[in-house]
């Protein structure tokens, strides 16, 4: 049941898109849990549901059914406006396609969240560079997306991501424009922010990356199918019979382990 | 106050897209220069013209006969102002604020001398007239008490007539034939150097007696001589209107008028005259200023187009803002200021280029008029362009705000 110390918490959660005649259920009845401090994948088939899941823990979009709590707080209770409020403290953004600004100097790009959170131009300056250098940019402050590589863009996207501290880091295939190499650094740099504390949610189709994780969740069809995690394992994951989730406690990379062939069929 | 944090937002996007704000400003900055330089046009000729009229006397009263209003001759002159209404206006007991009344009668004739001739008109007057006109002499004299109580044979011309007939201006003693009789040039005027209001450069002036008893043939009015029209000078500017209604008064009495009869004259003061042109030119820049602002109509429906353009664009901006943050109102505000500096930026561009017009007007020599832009109209302009960046870009900001933040960021 719900866990009011969870940061985030799903109830049974729905979404369904109606297109003309027929409805889509992108989502179909989700129940999922995630501990400040924890690291997750979510893995899937494209079009199971993974980025309309993030959508929702993001405050980007609201369920057709269901309970979504943040902190214990009721996300149908709060105003457009709160979750605006809660997406710049809270939650920072890394999409695939980075979504930077055309023709926008990188520390600017940085320095959109803390403008929405009404930081003094002068602090939110220092900050964004701050936040630059945590990505090891601090070099390209001035340079725009069109001077960077792929992978510098992405790092410029995790530092606007970064910038005004974020309790939850959401990537949505974060690796899935860049080349392994690349993607590759930008995991060892979400693996060191996480252990700095931010608790990370990764959408990946890339195996090796899920892998990574402390807890890898796999989706198909809208309903989650697995969660390495035993303790808050969904209900309808068993229902559907598919959990190959091995109940195994710490250490996690074990219970990826024993999940991987699960994995790689939905993949 | 983080109003103006988005101005830097505002520009940078602007700078980002220089080719299409450029033309998005074109019709606010043709709307703009349209309106301002017309405006200036419109004050530059009215000033001139008011120069012209003060430079003449704002003293002068011009006493002229009403026209006819049916019958025959429907919009000709009524034949009643005479020469016997000038000589009892010129009974200073009676008008105490009226001085030097001037009778004249004018009609276009062929002047001749030699082989040369030209169309002129010709006005017989008194020699009060080069007073109440403020007339001066280049050459010669102007017409004297004796030679108007003689009804003597002499002439003075403007500069045009003179160079018309004897290809030179110092023509005093020379001689021209009017209807066959030899009048003497006493006196050539100086040249007014404007073709146009007031200027007499294409007249002659002759005694009232010689132009009424031999020159035209002027019909008579209860055994008097009429007249085209009178002129008199107040007293002083003050009593302007003290001196029209003596001249009225005595008017009225002479042509028999009834309490409830119209006038059969009408007179006009400068002040009237000013009043006059300051109508019609305000009427005039009204119209053109009208026509001036349709530009800036449809230079706004171009800004509301391209910003229509720029928030479909721009769909995936919007999304990924509001993902890190945004409220509506800082969307809403946005694009709001985003137009709103366009078209002040466009304004300004359109303020600069009437200026360097009217800089450029005042350098050509001879130039008719000058190019008169005020303050007032300048806030007109700025105020104008800033509402039509407010107005046209409400819109396209509030179709902005309206995009789901999902949907911006799913677009490709
Ligand atoms: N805005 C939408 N309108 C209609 N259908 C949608 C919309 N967004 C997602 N879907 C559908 O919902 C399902 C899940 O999509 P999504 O969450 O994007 O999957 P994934 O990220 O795992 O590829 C898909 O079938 C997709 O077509
Ligand atoms: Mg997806």
């Amino acid at each position: 049941m719900a866990d009011s110390s969870a940061l985030v918490d799903m109830q049974n959660i729905s979404k369904v898109y109606q297109m003309g005649e027929t409805k889509v259920h992108a989502l179909n009845g989700v129940s999922l849990s995630i501990e400040a401090g924890e690291y997750v994948a979510i893995v899937g088939t494209s079009g199971s549901g993974k980025s309309t899941l993030m959508n929702i823990i993001g405050l980007l979009d609201s369920p057709t059914e269901g309970v979504f709590a943040v902190r214990g707080q009721r996300a149908s209770g709060l105003t457009g406006r709160q979750m605006a409020d809660l997406r710049n403290r809270e939650i920072g953004f890394v999409f695939q396609q980075f979504n930077l600004l055309a023709r926008t100097p990188a520390w600017r790009q940085v320095e959109l969240p803390l403008f929405y959170a009404n930081v003094a131009r002068s602090a939110s300056r220092k900050r964004a560079l701050e936040a630059l250098a945590q990505v090891g940019l601090d070099e390209r402050a001035d340079h725009k997306p069109d001077e960077l590589s792929g992978g510098q863009q992405q790092r410029v996207a995790i530092a606007r991501a970064l910038v005004n501290r974020p309790s939850l880091l959401l990537a949505d295939e974060p690796t899935g424009a860049l080349d392994t190499r690349t993607g590759e650094e930008v995991m060892a740099l979400f693996e060191k922010l996480h252990e700095e504390g931010l608790t990370l949610v990764i959408i990946t189709h890339d195996q090796e990356i899920a892998e990574r994780a402390h807890r890898v969740i796999t989706m198909r069809d809208g309903v989650i199918v697995s969660d390495s995690d035993a303790a808050t394992t969904t209900a309808s994951g068993f229902r559907n019979g598919l959990s190959g989730a091995a109940p195994a406690p710490l250490p996690r990379p074990v219970a990826i382990e024993q999940d991987k062939e699960e994995m790689y069929e939905a993949v | 106050m983080k109003l103006f944090r988005y101005f830097p937002v505002a520009v940078d996007s602007i700078a980002a897209n220089k080719m299409r704000a450029s033309l998005t400003m074109l019709g606010i900055i043709i709307g703009v220069a349209a309106v301002l330089t017309i405006l200036g046009v419109g004050r530059g000729a009215s000033a001139n013209i008011l120069d012209e009229v003060a430079s003449q006397g704002t003293t002068r009263l011009t006493i002229s006969p009403s026209t006819e209003s049916e019958g025959e001759g429907a919009g000709a002159p009524v034949q009643t102002l005479t020469m016997g209404d000038v000589r009892a206006l010129s009974d200073a007991a009676f008008h105490p604020d009226v001085v030097e009344v001037v009778p004249q009668y004018g009609g276009s004739i062929q002047l001749v001398a030699g082989s040369n001739n030209k169309q002129t008109r010709v006005t017989g007057t008194t020699a009060d007239y080069v007073g109440v006109h403020r007339l001066e002499m280049a050459e010669g004299r102007f017409l004297t008490e004796d030679e108007i109580a003689q009804m003597s044979n002499v002439i003075v011309i403007g500069t045009a007539v003179a160079t018309d007939l004897f290809e030179r201006t110092q023509v005093v003693g020379e001689s021209v034939r009017i209807d066959g009789e030899p009048f003497t040039v006493v006196g050539v005027l100086k040249e007014s150097g404007n073709a146009g209001f007031g200027s007499n450069d294409d007249s002659g002036f002759i005694p009232i007696g010689a132009a009424h008893g031999r020159i035209f043939n002027v019909p008579r009015y209860r055994g008097e001589y009429i007249v085209t029209s009178v002129s008199a000078n107040a007293v002083s500017e003050e009593r302007v209107e003290a001196a029209e209604r003596q001249i009225e008064q005595t008017l009225r009495l002479r042509h028999g008028l009834g309490a409830d009869d119209d006038s059969d004259f009408t007179i006009s003061t400068q002040a009237s005259l000013l009043d006059t042109i300051g109508t019609v030119t305000n009427t005039l820049t009204l119209l053109l200023s009208s026509i001036a602002a349709i530009s800036l109509v449809v230079g706004g429906i171009g800004i509301m187009n391209i910003m229509l353009v720029s928030v479909t664009e721009r769909t995936k901006e919007i999304g990924l803002r509001k993902a890190l943050g945004a409220h509506t109102s800082d969307v809403l505000l946005q694009f709001l200021i985003e137009s709103l500096v366009l078209t002040l930026l466009g304004g300004l561009i359109g303020i600069a280029i009437s200026y360097g017009l009217a800089l450029l007007v005042q350098r050509i020599p001879n130039f008719p008029i000058d190019l008169l832009i005020g303050v007032d109209a300048l806030v007109l302009a700025v105020g104008v362009s800033a509402g039509c960046g407010l107005i046209f870009g409400l819109y396209p900001a509030m179709r902005a705000t309206r995009l789901d933040p999902i949907e911006a960021l799913r677009y490709e």
